[in-house]
């Protein structure tokens, strides 16, 4: 893109320049301070962790908070099994689900493409309007239905499917149908975008030459849809591994996923500098797949240009 | 060859939509239920919203609520709309990478790491937490939102209606004000309005950078959430959920009006 002359002159650097500021001082500078806190010590005091920096110490300052810094958190993260598991946990939680919502999504998103044209916009607006609908109002509606007393035992009962109220609630069952049901949209709609442009007439090339449908979908539709399976996992994949409200509501006390532990440490043990340890570490964990992520956005978005 | 559209389909669809919504409708259909508990039904009542009518709390955290994502999401949108006219018209510049990542990186971060790194700064700089500091991290939380929406709309659209203004000597600031900006108005629109909703929806980043006086409603259900089902929530949860669909259609046709309008545009512009 060629870069206009005038856009190099100061509007076009006061254009830049809020927005920049904005993301540094709030966005950016944060995560500094979060790592410099995850290697402080807990301490009694307000604010809760030592040391401080002394910016009236100047150099000498410097030093002195250099050589008091301690890895002690990240020891404690990686000597006790707690956060172990809660870390394979998030992992576990997030890669089996993203494998559900590929399977869900990718039928629903493919029915989709292949709805009327006049019918589409429609449809993608229901798919819609649940994702601008809270998160946590529609968490909190499966509590409704799971609870012991709740409908779905309700209407197993009545089948007579089962005897007695199974337990639905706090269990990892529980989770699964939250996340499924919370991320669907993310997953069908970048399934959905890339189905949406595929060219039909490479299918019927295929028809034409005699390969059956179910080998073209295999052959043609799956591999041209991988950019929006990639999308979609991923903006699946990476807010879940770190996500609190849906384990917090749904799921079990055994073991918590890592935004728990993480929401714990802060706001019931107050240990303010382990929780910082658990942030770095979970973002340096989601590093990659977010770095990858950016990159596909800014591919697809610069693909649509014209 | 026409491809029909096959029953497995419409099957999966219909499965998808109704996984979709079969537990909104359930909440809603039982916050008029006379009975409080959820598998009694007694009756179609009002009673539940009359509850929610005399309590404060609920009502000035709603409050609260509406004034926190009215400012961020203005906020954010102001903010937003200038980083995708940044990242799209300006080419390269210097610190582009840096801020590219930093615009897409809120999207996919779990909302735990942003609250609690943007409650450490504002404990560190010494700032009083409450209202003005959950603008503050709404606002930085949904600005990318905004960015994406914008910037989608500014790459579709033709560049030679700006091209041609500038060609006839149109000064760059003007052709933004008079061709640029009601170009892109519908998207601005709806990326204020997505801002809106998920500002009104946040609990994370809300209760990491709230203080003392500033419960929002998200904090409130949640607290109330974690007790199990009450039927007030249910009422809660249906007025809300009436607001965004309402927003959301508005937003959405607002959105269309504006594509037509541009067809129109660009057809007359060709002619």
């Amino acid at each position: 893109m060629s870069a206009r002359p005038e856009n190099r002159s100061w509007s076009g650097r006061a254009i830049v320049l809020a927005p920049y500021l904005w993301l540094v001082v709030f966005f950016l500078a944060p995560f500094v301070i979060v790592f410099k806190i995850s290697l402080s010590q807990t301490a009694l005091a307000q604010p809760p962790y030592l040391p401080l920096f002394d910016f009236a110490a100047g150099w000498e300052g410097f030093k002195l908070f250099v050589a008091q810094l301690s890895a002690d958190s990240f020891r404690l993260l990686s000597s006790d099994a707690l956060y172990l598991f809660s870390y394979l946990k998030s992992l576990e939680v997030a890669a089996v689900s993203t494998a559900i919502l590929l399977a869900v999504g990718y039928p629903i998103a493919y029915g989709m493409a292949r709805a009327p044209r006049a019918w589409q916009p429609l449809l993608v607006m229901a798919v819609v309007l649940p994702f601008w609908t809270s998160f946590l109002i529609r968490v909190y509606a499966w509590i409704n239905i799971l609870q012991r007393d709740g409908l779905l035992n309700d209407v197993l009962m009545r089948l007579h499917l089962v005897d007695a109220p199974a337990v639905w609630l706090s269990s990892d069952t529980a989770i699964y149908i939250g996340v499924v049901y919370s991320y669907l949209p993310f997953m069908v709609l970048p399934l959905y975008a890339v189905l949406e442009k595929m060219d039909e007439s490479l299918l019927e090339a295929a028809a034409d030459l005699g390969c059956p449908r179910w080998k073209a979908f295999w052959l043609v539709t799956v591999p041209l849809s991988l950019p929006g399976v990639a999308a979609g996992a991923l903006l699946c994949f990476i807010p879940i591994v770190g996500e609190f409200v849906i384990p917090d509501l749904l799921g079990g006390s055994e073991t918590l996923m890592i935004g728990q532990t993480l929401w714990t440490e802060f706001f019931s043990n107050r240990d303010w500098p382990v929780a910082s340890a658990i942030a770095v570490s979970l973002l340096g964990l989601l590093l990659v797949p977010i770095l990858f992520y950016e990159r596909l956005q800014q591919r697809s978005l610069e693909g649509g240009r014209r | 060859m026409k491809r029909g559209v096959s029953a497995f389909n419409v099957v999966a669809v219909a499965l998808g939509l109704a996984f979709l919504y079969l537990p909104i409708v359930i909440l809603v259909i039982f916050s008029f239920n006379g009975s409080r508990l959820v598998t009694i039904w007694g009756g179609w009542s009002l009673a539940w919203y009359r509850e929610l009518l005399r309590d404060d709390a609920v009502l000035q955290a709603a409050w609260i609520s509406l004034c926190v994502a009215a400012l961020s999401a203005t906020g954010a949108t102001v903010l937003g709309t200038l980083a995708a006219i940044a990242l799209t018209r300006l080419g390269r510049f210097r610190g582009r990478l840096l801020f590219s990542s930093m615009v897409y990186a809120p999207l996919v971060m779990p909302e735990v790491i942003t609250g609690l790194s943007l409650l450490l700064l504002f404990v560190a700089i010494n700032v009083d937490r409450g209202f003005w500091t959950i603008v503050i991290g709404h606002t930085t939380l949904t600005m990318c939102f905004v960015t994406v929406i914008v910037q989608s709309r500014l790459f579709s659209f033709d560049r030679s209606l700006e091209e041609a203004a500038m060609d006839l000597g149109c000064p760059p600031f003007r052709t933004f004000l008079t061709i640029t900006l009601p170009l892109i108005a519908p998207a601005i629109a709806a990326g204020w309005m997505l801002a809106f909703s998920l500002s009104l929806d946040d609990l994370v980043i809300a209760s990491f950078t709230t203080g003392p006086g500033a419960t929002t409603l998200p904090i409130r259900i949640y607290s109330e959430a974690r007790l199990g089902v009450k039927p007030e929530i249910n009422a809660l949860c249906t007025i809300m959920i009436a607001i965004v669909a309402v927003i959301t259609v508005v937003s959405s046709l607002m959105v269309k009006r504006g594509a037509a309008r541009r067809e129109r545009a660009t057809l007359g512009a060709q002619v």
